[in-house]
C-alpha cells in the first residue's frame, strides 16, 4: 500500500515536471504541443478509490495552470476525462476483462487501446482549446489545434506505454 | 430524507465531478478577464522556484547572445551619451530633486516565457521586494514587452502583448497619430494596430512608438514597423506591425515604474467626475 502510494505521487510529481519543462517547450510548426499529463488518467491504478481520483486529477490539472497561468483550462479538461475514463472502459471492454486489480493499459489489445487513447486525447483537446480561445469565432483554430496536438499526444503516449509498461 | 440520501449515495462522484468542474470554470472565466485579480497565476514561490532553476540551466546556452546585445546597448548608450556632452546638455540644474525622476528602471530576468498560445504570460524574477507592482510597464533594449500583471515577494508574471486582451496605447513616430496596439494570436512576430484615424499618412516601413498617453509607459520606446495594411472603405482594415523585439528569445528586461503615476490618475479621475 505504502509503496503504491509513493508511486502515485512519484507520477503526480513528475508528471508536472515533465509538463511545464520539457513539453511546453516543444512547439512543433510553432504551435503543436503535446500534453504528456494525460498519462496520469491512464497509469492511475483503477481499484482505488474515485472520488479520491477524481479529486487528484482536478489537482494535477489545477497545478499545470499554476505554471501555464491559464485559469482552470488544464484542471477542468483532466477533470473531465477522469470522470469519463470508467464509463469509457467499461463499453470498451467486456465486463469479464475488466480485472480491476490487476488491470494495465498495456494489456489491451492494440485497436481497443488505440480507440480508449484517441477517445480521452481528443476530448480532453477540445475542452483544453475551447476554453483557451473562449470564443465561437475561432471554432476553426480549435479544431485544427486539437486535431494536430491531438495526434501528437496520441503518438508521444503511445511510444511511452510501449516502452514503460512492466513485461509480461 | 432517506431518499435525499440514497440520492447523494448514488451519484456523489457524479456530484463531484460537477462541483470541480464548476471551480475549475471559475478560474477559468476569471483568467478571461484582466481586471480581476487571478488566483491561478505562476508567480508563486514554487512555480517560480522551478523556472528560475530550469532558467538557471538555459542561461549558459544564451550567454553568447545575451553579451552580444549588451554590448550593442552599451555602445548606443555611449553614442548617446557623446552626443548629450556635445550639446551641453547637462548643464547646472539648480534642484536636481526634480530631474530624470519621473521614471525608475529596475532590472530583472525572464524565467518562463510563453509565446504560443493565445493569451500569453511572461514570468520575471522580480517581485514586490523589488518595488514591483501590478500595472507598471515592461521593456528591453529593442521594445516593449507588456505590462506587470501579478506580484509575489520574488516573482511577477507579467501580460505580454502577445495576448488578446493586451491593449496599448501606441503612434506613428513621425506624426502625432495614436492608435491602439493589440494581438489577433496568429503569429508571435507581428501586432495589430487598430483605432488609426482615416486622415493618417500611413506607408509600410513607418515606425510605431509608445503613445505616453497611458501612466504605465514613458513615450517613444520602440515597438516595431508597419508590415502591410489594407484600405477598405473608409477606415484602416487591418495594420500589421513587425515587432522590433523577438518575442520567442527574450533574456533581460527592464520594469517602468512612474512616480508621478498616482498623481495623474488622480487628477484624471476628479476631472472625470466633476
Amino acid at each position: 500500500m505504502n509503496n503504491n502510494l509513493f508511486k502515485i505521487l512519484f507520477q503526480f510529481i513528475g508528471l508536472i515536471l515533465l509538463q511545464v519543462i520539457v513539453f511546453d517547450n516543444v512547439h512543433l510548426f510553432g504551435y503543436v504541443n503535446p500534453y504528456i499529463y494525460i498519462a496520469w488518467v491512464l497509469l492511475y491504478p483503477l481499484k482505488s478509490e474515485r472520488g479520491l481520483f477524481l479529486f487528484l486529477s482536478f489537482l494535477l490539472g489545477l497545478c499545470i495552470d499554476f505554471f501555464s497561468n491559464s485559469g482552470g483550462i488544464n484542471a477542468a479538461s483532466l477533470l473531465l476525462i477522469a470522470y469519463l475514463r470508467l464509463p469509457l472502459l467499461t463499453s470498451l471492454l467486456r465486463k469479464v476483462d475488466l480485472d480491476f486489480l490487476l488491470f494495465h493499459v498495456s494489456s489491451m489489445p492494440f485497436v481497443k487501446l488505440l480507440t480508449y487513447i484517441s477517445i480521452l486525447v481528443f476530448s480532453h483537446h477540445i475542452v483544453l482549446f475551447s476554453l483557451e480561445y473562449f470564443s465561437f469565432s475561432n471554432i476553426g483554430i480549435i479544431v485544427k489545434h486539437t486535431f494536430l496536438s491531438g495526434i501528437f499526444t496520441i503518438v508521444l503516449l503511445f511510444i511511452s506505454i510501449q516502452l514503460f509498461s512492466p513485461r509480461k | 430524507m432517506q431518499q435525499i440520501i440514497y440520492f447523494l449515495r448514488k451519484y456523489r462522484y457524479f456530484l463531484l465531478f460537477v462541483i470541480l468542474e464548476l471551480i475549475a470554470l471559475v478560474f477559468t472565466i476569471q483568467s478571461h478577464s484582466f481586471h480581476k485579480s487571478k488566483f491561478v497565476n505562476s508567480a508563486t514561490s514554487i512555480t517560480g522556484g522551478v523556472y528560475s532553476q530550469v532558467s538557471n540551466i538555459n542561461d549558459f546556452f544564451t550567454l553568447k547572445q545575451e553579451n552580444k546585445v549588451l554590448s550593442e546597448e552599451n555602445n548606443r548608450l555611449k553614442n548617446k551619451l557623446n552626443q548629450y556632452r556635445q550639446e551641453d546638455y547637462i548643464s547646472t540644474v539648480i534642484d536636481s530633486l526634480s530631474i530624470l525622476t519621473k521614471y525608475n528602471y529596475t532590472a530583472a530576468k525572464i524565467i518562463k516565457n510563453d509565446f504560443r498560445k493565445v493569451n500569453n504570460f511572461i514570468t520575471i524574477n522580480k517581485g514586490s521586494t523589488s518595488g514591483l507592482q501590478s500595472d507598471m510597464g515592461v521593456i528591453n533594449t529593442k521594445g516593449i514587452i507588456g505590462i506587470v500583471k501579478n506580484v509575489s515577494n520574488n516573482y511577477a508574471t507579467v501580460l505580454s502583448i502577445l495576448n488578446s486582451y493586451s491593449k496599448l496605447n501606441v503612434r506613428l513616430k513621425n506624426s502625432n497619430y495614436f492608435g491602439t496596439l493589440t494581438w489577433d494570436g496568429t503569429d508571435y512576430n507581428t501586432v495589430q494596430l487598430v483605432d488609426i484615424p482615416r486622415q493618417a499618412n500611413l506607408s509600410i516601413g513607418d515606425t510605431i512608438i509608445t503613445g505616453g498617453r497611458s501612466a504605465i509607459f514613458p513615450e517613444g520606446i520602440m515597438v516595431g514597423v508597419i508590415q502591410d495594411f489594407q484600405f477598405e472603405g473608409t477606415k484602416f482594415n487591418e495594420i500589421n506591425i513587425r515587432l522590433f523585439n523577438d518575442m520567442s528569445a527574450l533574456g533581460y528586461v527592464q520594469i517602468i515604474e512612474n512616480t508621478q503615476r498616482k498623481e495623474q490618475q488622480l487628477l484624471e479621475e476628479q476631472t472625470t467626475n466633476e
